[in-house]
C-alpha cells in the first residue's frame, strides 16, 4: 500500500477539485475514481465558511484533504496559504504550488525549496509540485519533502508524459513516493506512469472537463490499477529484435592462458 | 526588455492586413491547437472567417474549457464617483454632460460594497470617473482596508496612476487595474477626446505596463467597440497582449470588449459592431491566446450572454449598477452607461449552471499578500 508521511491509502489514484461544472459532480466523480486523496486550492473555498460549496460538500472522512497553494507567486504567499489552511483547514498537510507564470503554471523552483524548508521546519508536511528535475527532487528530499510531485506536462495541456525521461530518473533515485502531478490527459498516461513506477499519478482537468466526468474518473481508477499491477508483475524489457538474428561474435582465439 | 513604451502600429496598415487575409489562411489559424501566431490572428479576425465562425466557436470553446474549465467567474462593478475632468463623446460622466454628479464617502462606499458581498459576489471592480483632485491614491487606499477582508479580490478601473502609485495600492489589497485604450486608432482617439489628461493617446497606452510592473496580478485591457473598425482593434488588442506578456510574464492579463450602448449626452456609435462581429473577436482571442481571461459586462444582452457561455468568455458582471450609490439607492441617477442584461447574480448564475457551468463567486483570497496596514493608516482620508 502507499504510504506517505506515515498514512497509507489503497487508491492511487489522486484527485483535484477544479473545473468542474458543479460540486455534485466533482463529488460523483471523486467516488467514481476511488480514490482517497483529494487536492483543493485554497484560493477557490472559503475555509471559514461552513457553507462553501466544495468544502461543504467534501466529506472529510471519506476523503483525505489536501489543500493547495494554487496562486501563489513566491514562497513568501505559499507560507502564508500553508498558514490559513492549517488554521481554517485543520491540516498540517500541503500540496506545495508556487507558480509565477499564470499563463503555463509552471513550478518555481527556487521559490518552492525555500517554502519547503520553511514549512517542513514548521511541522507540515509537504508535498511539492515541480518540474520533472532530478536534482530538485534530491534537494528537496533531503529538506524533508514527504512526496514529489513531478509534472508530465504543464497543467491542463492532456500532453501525457512529455517529462518521461527526466520522471524515470526520479522514480530511480527517489526515497520519498513519487507522484506525478498535471498533463495527463487520458487513462493510458496514467497507466505509463504507473508501469514506469510511479508511486501514484494526480488527475483533475482531464477529468472534470471530459463529456462523461464520473465514467472518465472509474477509466483513470482501472489504468492506474492495470498500470500498478504491471509494475509490479514486473514487465519484460522491450527486446532489439535486430540483435537477436545477428550471428554469434567468434572468440575462438581466446585462449585459457 | 528596456522600452516599456509600446508602440501601437498604425492603425490603418493593421485594417489593410487584415483585409487581405484569405480563406486558406484562417483554416491554418484554425488547425493550430494550443495558441497562434499575430499572422494567425489577423487571418481569424478577417471576414475571410466569417463562414468558419461555427468552427472558430468549437476550437474555442474547446481550448476554453480545458485551461479554465467548466467554470465561468462572477464579479460586480462598484461606482464610487461620476466626476470626471475628460472630455470623451461616447461616456456618461464627460465632464460636458449635465448629470446629478456624485463621489461616495468611504463609508457610503464601503455599504455598497456590503450591498455586493451580502448578494455573493466574491471579486469586485471599483470604477470612477478621472478627477483625481477628488478621488485619489489616498481615497483608494482607504477603501481597500475596509474592503480586503471581505473579498476574494478588489480590482480598480480608475484614472492612469503611475508605477508608485500602483505599488502603493498593491500594497494596500487591490490586485488587478483595468485600463482601456478605448480605441488603438489615434486618428479617433483624438476625435472622441475632447478634453482632460485622456486625450494623451501614448501617455494612456503604456498605463497597462505601468499596472504590471508594479506587481498587480492582473490587469485588463480593452477597446470600446463602436468607435472604430473592429477587426483592426483586435489585432491591437492582441499585438499589445503580446508585448505585455513579455514585459511581465508574471501578470495575468484579461481583455475586455465594451460595446457602446447609449448614454446620456446621446452619442451614437461611429460603427456598427454587431454580435456576430463580437463573437468573432472572442473567439479570434481566445484562439490567439488560450489563457487570457476574456470579460463580457452587462452591456450585452441576456440571450448573447448565455449563449456565449463556454465558448470564449471567462469573467461575467452581474446585477450591475452603473451610478454611484445606487445598489443602495434604486432612485439614484447618473449613469455612465444602462445595461442590457439586468438579471439579478442569482439568475446569471443559474443560467449558467443550467449551461453546465459552474458559477464561481470565489477564485482568490486575501491571505495572499501581506497585510501593509501601515499603507492603510497613512491614508488620511474619510468621511
Amino acid at each position: 500500500m502507499l504510504s506517505i508521511a506515515g498514512r497509507t491509502f489503497r487508491s492511487r489514484l489522486f484527485m483535484g477539485t477544479g473545473k468542474f461544472s458543479s460540486s455534485a459532480l466533482m463529488i460523483a466523480a471523486l467516488r467514481a475514481s476511488g480514490s482517497e486523496m483529494v487536492t483543493v486550492a485554497l484560493r477557490r473555498v472559503d475555509l471559514n465558511d461552513p457553507a462553501d460549496d466544495i468544502m461543504g460538500a467534501l466529506n472529510r472522512r471519506r476523503f483525505f484533504f489536501l489543500p493547495n497553494t494554487s496562486g501563489a507567486r513566491d514562497a513568501a504567499e505559499a507560507v502564508r496559504l500553508a498558514h490559513l489552511a492549517r488554521a481554517a483547514g485543520d491540516t498540517n498537510w500541503l500540496k506545495l504550488e508556487v507558480t509565477p507564470d499564470p499563463r503555463t503554471l509552471l513550478p518555481d523552483p527556487i521559490e518552492t525549496l525555500k517554502a519547503t524548508e520553511i514549512l517542513v521546519a514548521e511541522g507540515f508536511v509537504v508535498l511539492p509540485y515541480i518540474n520533472a528535475d532530478p536534482i530538485l527532487a534530491l534537494r528537496l528530499q533531503d529538506v524533508g519533502a514527504a512526496a514529489v510531485m513531478p509534472l508530465g506536462a504543464p497543467i491542463g495541456t492532456n500532453q501525457g508524459m512529455l517529462t518521461r525521461f527526466q520522471v524515470g530518473i526520479i522514480i530511480e533515485q527517489a526515497r520519498v513516493p513519487v507522484v506525478v502531478d498535471a498533463g495527463l490527459g487520458v487513462p493510458s498516461h496514467a497507466a505509463e506512469a504507473m508501469e514506469m513506477g510511479a508511486d501514484a499519478v494526480l488527475v483533475n482537468t482531464a477529468i472534470a472537463v471530459a463529456t462523461d466526468p464520473v465514467k472518465m474518473a472509474k477509466a483513470f481508477a482501472v489504468a492506474v490499477e492495470a498500470g500498478r499491477m504491471a509494475y509490479e508483475a514486473g514487465p519484460g524489457e522491450k527486446q532489439d529484435q535486430a540483435r537477436a538474428s545477428s550471428p554469434d561474435f567468434d572468440l575462438n582465439f581466446l585462449r585459457d592462458e | 526588455m528596456n522600452n516599456y513604451d509600446f508602440s501601437a502600429p498604425d492603425f490603418s496598415s493593421l485594417a489593410a492586413r487584415i483585409h487581405s487575409s484569405r480563406r486558406e489562411d484562417v483554416l491554418r489559424a484554425l488547425k493550430q491547437r494550443d495558441g497562434c501566431r499575430i499572422a494567425d490572428l489577423t487571418a481569424l479576425l478577417s471576414p475571410a472567417a466569417e463562414p468558419l465562425l461555427s468552427s472558430m466557436a468549437v476550437a474555442a470553446g474547446r481550448l476554453t474549457r480545458q485551461r479554465f474549465g467548466r467554470v465561468m467567474q462572477l464579479y460586480a462593478p462598484l461606482y464610487l464617483s461620476s466626476y470626471c475632468a475628460n472630455r470623451c463623446l461616447y461616456c456618461g460622466f464627460s465632464f460636458d454632460n449635465q448629470i446629478p454628479r456624485r463621489i461616495l464617502s468611504l463609508s457610503e462606499a464601503e455599504k455598497e460594497a456590503l450591498i455586493l458581498a451580502d448578494r455573493g459576489f466574491g471579486h469586485i471592480l471599483l470604477v470612477s470617473g478621472e478627477a483625481p483632485a477628488r478621488l485619489g491614491v489616498d481615497y483608494l487606499v482607504g477603501l481597500a482596508a475596509r474592503l480586503r477582508r471581505r473579498f476574494a479580490s478588489v480590482a480598480i478601473e480608475v484614472q492612469p496612476l503611475s508605477v508608485a502609485e500602483y505599488a502603493r495600492l498593491f500594497a494596500a489589497g487591490i490586485t488587478g487595474v483595468v485600463v482601456y485604450q478605448e480605441t488603438y486608432d489615434r486618428q479617433t482617439y483624438a476625435a472622441v477626446h475632447r478634453g482632460g489628461v485622456k486625450t494623451d493617446y501614448q501617455r494612456r497606452l503604456a498605463v497597462p505596463a505601468y499596472a504590471a510592473l508594479a506587481g498587480m496580478r492582473e490587469v485588463g485591457i480593452g477597446a470600446l467597440l463602436g468607435l472604430s473598425d473592429w477587426r483592426a482593434e483586435g489585432l491591437a488588442l492582441g499585438l499589445h497582449l503580446a508585448w505585455l506578456r513579455k514585459l511581465s510574464w508574471r501578470t495575468a492579463y484579461t481583455i475586455s470588449f465594451p460595446r457602446l450602448r447609449p448614454a446620456p449626452g446621446s452619442f451614437s456609435p461611429l460603427v456598427a459592431v454587431s454580435e456576430k462581429n463580437l463573437g468573432q473577436l472572442l473567439f479570434s482571442l481566445r484562439l490567439f491566446d488560450p489563457d487570457v481571461g476574456l470579460v463580457l459586462s452587462t452591456r450585452e444582452q441576456a440571450r448573447f450572454r448565455d449563449g456565449m457561455i463556454g465558448l470564449a468568455p471567462t469573467r461575467y458582471s452581474a446585477g450591475s449598477c452603473t451610478i454611484p450609490g445606487g445598489y443602495g439607492d434604486a432612485g439614484a441617477a447618473g449613469e455612465q452607461f444602462s445595461v442590457s442584461d439586468e438579471r439579478s447574480i442569482d439568475e446569471v448564475a443559474s443560467s449558467i449552471r443550467a449551461k453546465g457551468f459552474d458559477p464561481v463567486r470565489k477564485d482568490w483570497d486575501a491571505v495572499f499578500q501581506a497585510a501593509d496596514e501601515g499603507a492603510s493608516a497613512g491614508a488620511g482620508v474619510d468621511d
